[in-house]
């Protein structure tokens, strides 16, 4: 039985936009930020209710899993929007959508409600796509 | 937005607007009254739209800020806690000390000790902090 979710991993194209993005504009917190050696830094962000959940920020880079290759497939993908990342909720999406707005964040969709609740869709600074949503 | 939303569109924007003031000016001796003031709500009515949109009052939502700030700033091992306790807004040790301990659970002083051991212990034992299904992109070397 599995019983929770300790740690995902978004791809990113830079770590230092990405620590911007996520924690200046989404207003996630910090979880972990220290260097792994000379070129190597692991970053971990946290919804404020979820504090044991690591949001792993991982740069795009040739090494143990991406070859040169597909280390620039991937950053192409990533950056063309192929992927969706996840779901985001808040407790009033209309006072969030205005938030994120204001610091900049775009959306492609404004807060619209739907069957399964109220939702907004925003891109990261690398281009992976989110939605924003109120379920209650 | 229906024409009948424009009322409360204009009212997220304000409260929002009064957020973010809290959001840039934390660190600063802050009135949460003339916050209010300059954003067209009677104080009571600002507390309870704040709490009803972010689950905190202005005031708790202030000091979770500060607080979380702390937190980063702890993790430098250069600054004395007084002065982070300072740089973060509050004008006495004993209730940063004090607040910092309800929400984080430890002393600063302990947190402190606990995130350099933490760092520490990333550096020299990765493997403890960071799964392996993340760790093949590069952060640990497998020298097995």
């Amino acid at each position: 039985m599995i019983n929770r979710l300790s740690h995902t991993c978004i791809y990113v194209l830079d770590q230092d936009s990405a620590y911007d993005f996520y924690v200046n504009k989404l207003g996630l917190t910090v979880n972990t930020d220290a260097p792994m050696g000379p070129d190597a830094r692991w970053l971990t962000v946290s919804p404020k209710d979820q504090p044991d959940l690591e949001i792993t920020l991982m740069p795009i880079r040739s090494g143990m899993m991406f070859t040169d290759e597909t280390a620039e497939q991937m950053r192409s993908l990533v950056q063309q929007g192929a992927f969706s990342a996840g779901v985001f909720n808040t407790t009033d999406i209309f006072a969030t959508y205005e938030e994120l707005k204001a610091k900049g964040v775009v959306f492609s969709k404004a807060p619209k409600v739907e069957f399964y609740g109220t939702e907004a869709i925003f891109k990261d600074d690398s281009g992976n796509w989110f939605s924003l949503s109120q379920t209650s | 937005m229906q024409p009948d939303e424009y009322p409360k569109l204009y009212r997220y924007r304000r409260l929002v607007q009064a957020k973010l003031f809290i959001d840039q000016h934390f660190t600063e001796k802050i009135n949460l009254n003339a916050i209010a003031d300059e954003a067209y709500f009677s104080k009571y009515h600002f507390i309870r739209l704040f709490k009803t949109s972010y689950g905190y009052t202005p005031h708790q939502y202030l000091i979770r800020l500060r607080i979380e700030k702390a937190r980063l700033l702890l993790s430098r091992p250069t600054l004395r806690i007084e002065d982070v306790s300072y740089a973060v807004g509050f004008e006495s040790l004993y209730s940063f000390s004090l607040l910092f301990k309800k929400q984080i659970g430890q002393t600063p002083t302990q947190f402190r000790q606990h995130s350099l051991d933490r760092t520490r212990r990333l550096r020299l034992e990765p493997r403890a902090f960071i799964p392996s299904c993340l760790s093949s992109s590069g952060y640990v070397h497998d020298e097995d």
